[in-house]
């Protein structure tokens, strides 16, 4: 476009104030269309969730809700499979996470050296984040089958293991699930890592070899604590998704039912909300747990923060 | 996009064969159950369970595949992706542009507060909300429509945030001035300066949404059922089906896969870019 910049150019601060005017009133008309879809399909159901969490609702007849007041959560807090599914959800978290976000952060540090095909291994790593959830787990059940999977015979061959379980058993079905999980964000947390490397300053690495500083002593003393804030951020993003848990330990289970294996060894507490509203009819308990999974969430956000800021006070 | 911005900053330090090695060692363990799949399609359940399971794909996976689409939807489902990916990848470029925008370079009252609402609630989990959603789209009778799962991702407040942060630093404040000084509408503006500088933003924004959109489970597997599945619905029908054989499912996951993973290839690096990039903001 020809505009010409100079013509603004005499009176700089009048004419900003002066032709930023029409601004004022169709600034509402931009934000419009997403706060109207935003509103109605997130916000308000958002906190419509409280509400029908206080009250009786059946799919069948959901105009008729019952206050029960908090009946449906003391019904969780003393409820047998809110407390599996507790417990489940934060192995299965922490079992997914946290090798995960070690491995990430050693891959971005090899990727971070001047390295040939760069690109192709950074895409080659972010497939799995392009595999969909459903198909990761659909291929990793077969990878797991006891009897015809690879991964049990790789460990009879290797180590002369018998064959593990990995679906009736507790332990191993959550290391699969979780192994799902790792599979598919490693390269993506990887990526974060490495974009949050790249942004430290190199003369810091200089400052530090001068000083007789280890290619070690480097890492932990510049590189981690330039990656302070993106560390952070990643924990949170995995806490958040490790809470919710859904769709892995839906489809891992060979019957397609949400109970998370034969003696829900692996349900979490979104299968078990997804079983509460959709196979029970108990959308105001299914309503309660979701919220309750939120506090959750808030609280473990919060420990985070506690820790990264304790921490950070500590060096 | 600021892939040469990056690689200035880039460490100087040489890879040597060690980490060659490793980097090419991770690349291939995370590649293997994509490929492995391509090989349990064509193994019938007995050869997977023998004492040396194959490591090869065979043509009978064509047979396999065909079998796949008789027990699953998966053209139907992948169909369905197409529409539905399409069109929210599409609202959400459109409406995330627009209040990004107001939000980067327009004054009006209550922005700020706006704008907060939007950033704060980035990290409320789509659960929260299903069960009034789910109620709602029974009441509008759009359950096991497609537009009950349109309707609901056509905006993403991580959208609104991205467009907002790459119009403030893309689009110069003087040159808005000048095109009002010129007479130009807000709109004019939007139309010819905003838009035309923003394009690189809106593609990534665009990928990561259809990614995204394409891959979504939880709230299709609600509002659709396998009669009107997405691709993602359609992979649970053919995996508690009826399928006699390990390669069946197998042979259908990857007929559903392979299409994104084909784009995927393709359009790799910009995903990548934008993933960097948004981390480095975010």
């Amino acid at each position: 476009m020809a505009v010409s910049i100079d013509r603004v150019a005499p009176t700089p601060s009048d004419g900003r104030r002066k032709f930023r005017l029409p601004g004022r009133r169709t600034g509402y008309a931009y934000v419009a269309p997403f706060f109207i879809v935003f509103f109605a399909f997130s916000l308000y159901p958002w906190i419509d969730t409280a509400w029908v969490s206080l009250h009786d609702v059946r799919l069948t007849t959901y105009d008729q809700q019952t206050w029960i007041g908090l009946e449906n959560y003391q019904n969780l807090m003393t409820n047998k499979f809110f407390w599996n599914a507790f417990k489940n959800t934060i192995t299965i978290g922490v079992i997914s996470t946290v090798p995960q976000l070690c491995m990430a952060l050693g891959i971005a540090h090899l990727l971070n050296y001047r390295i040939r095909g760069r690109t192709f291994f950074r895409v080659a790593l972010l497939m799995p984040y392009a595999t969909s959830l459903a198909a990761a787990t659909v291929i990793f059940v077969e990878l797991f089958d006891k009897n015809t999977g690879i991964i049990n015979w790789g460990l009879q061959s290797l180590f002369h293991l018998p064959p593990i379980d990995w679906q009736g058993s507790k332990w191993p079905s959550q290391v699969a699930v979780s192994s799902i999980v790792i599979w598919r964000w490693t390269g993506y947390n990887a990526l974060i890592y490495l974009a949050g490397m790249q942004s430290i300053d190199y003369s810091l690495y200089e400052a530090a070899s001068i000083d007789g500083a280890s290619r070690w002593r480097q890492f932990l003393h510049v590189t981690l604590p330039g990656l302070r804030p993106v560390i952070l951020f990643t924990i949170v993003v995995s806490t958040i998704g490790a809470t919710q848990l859904f769709g892995e330990p839906l489809l891992y289970d060979p019957t397609g039912q949400p109970n998370g294996g034969s003696s829900n060894q692996y349900q979490t507490l979104g299968l078990l909300m997804y079983q509460q509203g959709w196979t029970y009819d108990r959308l105001g308990l299914a309503s309660a747990t979701a919220w309750t999974m939120f506090v959750i969430i808030v609280i473990a956000v919060l420990i985070n923060l506690g820790f990264a800021r304790r921490r950070a006070a500590r060096s | 996009m600021s892939g040469l911005r990056m690689s200035r900053r880039r460490s100087p330090l040489a890879a040597g064969w060690g980490v060659y090695l490793t980097v090419i060692v991770v690349t291939v363990v995370s590649a293997f159950p994509l490929y492995y799949t391509i090989v349990m399609a064509s193994h019938t359940n007995a050869e997977m369970a023998s004492d040396s399971p194959p490591l090869l794909p065979t043509t009978s996976i064509f047979d396999n595949l065909k079998k796949a689409l008789e027990i699953a939807p998966l053209n139907h489902g992948l169909w369905n992706s197409l529409i539905v990916s399409g069109t929210v990848t599409l609202g959400t470029i459109a409406f995330c542009t627009l209040a990004g925008f107001a939000f980067a370079k327009l004054h009006f009252r209550g922005r700020n507060l706006l704008l907060g609402l939007c950033i704060g609630t980035m990290m409320v989990p789509m659960q929260m909300g299903v069960i009034p959603l789910y109620m709602m789209m029974a009441r509008l009778g759009l359950t096991g429509h497609l537009s009950a799962v349109i309707l609901p991702t056509l905006v993403t407040a991580f959208g609104v945030f991205f467009m907002r942060q790459y119009i403030m630093q893309a689009v110069p404040d003087e040159l808005l001035d000048a095109a009002y000084v010129d007479g130009a509408s807000t709109l004019q503006t939007f139309l010819h300066i905003v838009v035309p500088a923003t394009r690189p933003a809106m593609a990534v924004l665009g990928m990561l949404t259809f990614l995204t959109t394409w891959n979504d489970f939880f709230w299709p597997i609600l509002a659709l059922n396998s009669q009107n599945p997405t691709v993602q619905v359609a992979f649970q029908s053919l995996a508690t089906g009826y399928a006699p054989q390990q390669s069946i499912i197998m042979a259908g996951t990857l007929y559903g896969t392979v299409p994104v993973l084909i784009a995927f290839a393709f359009l790799g690096k910009h995903i990548v870019g934008g993933i960097m990039q948004g981390a480095v903001k975010g």
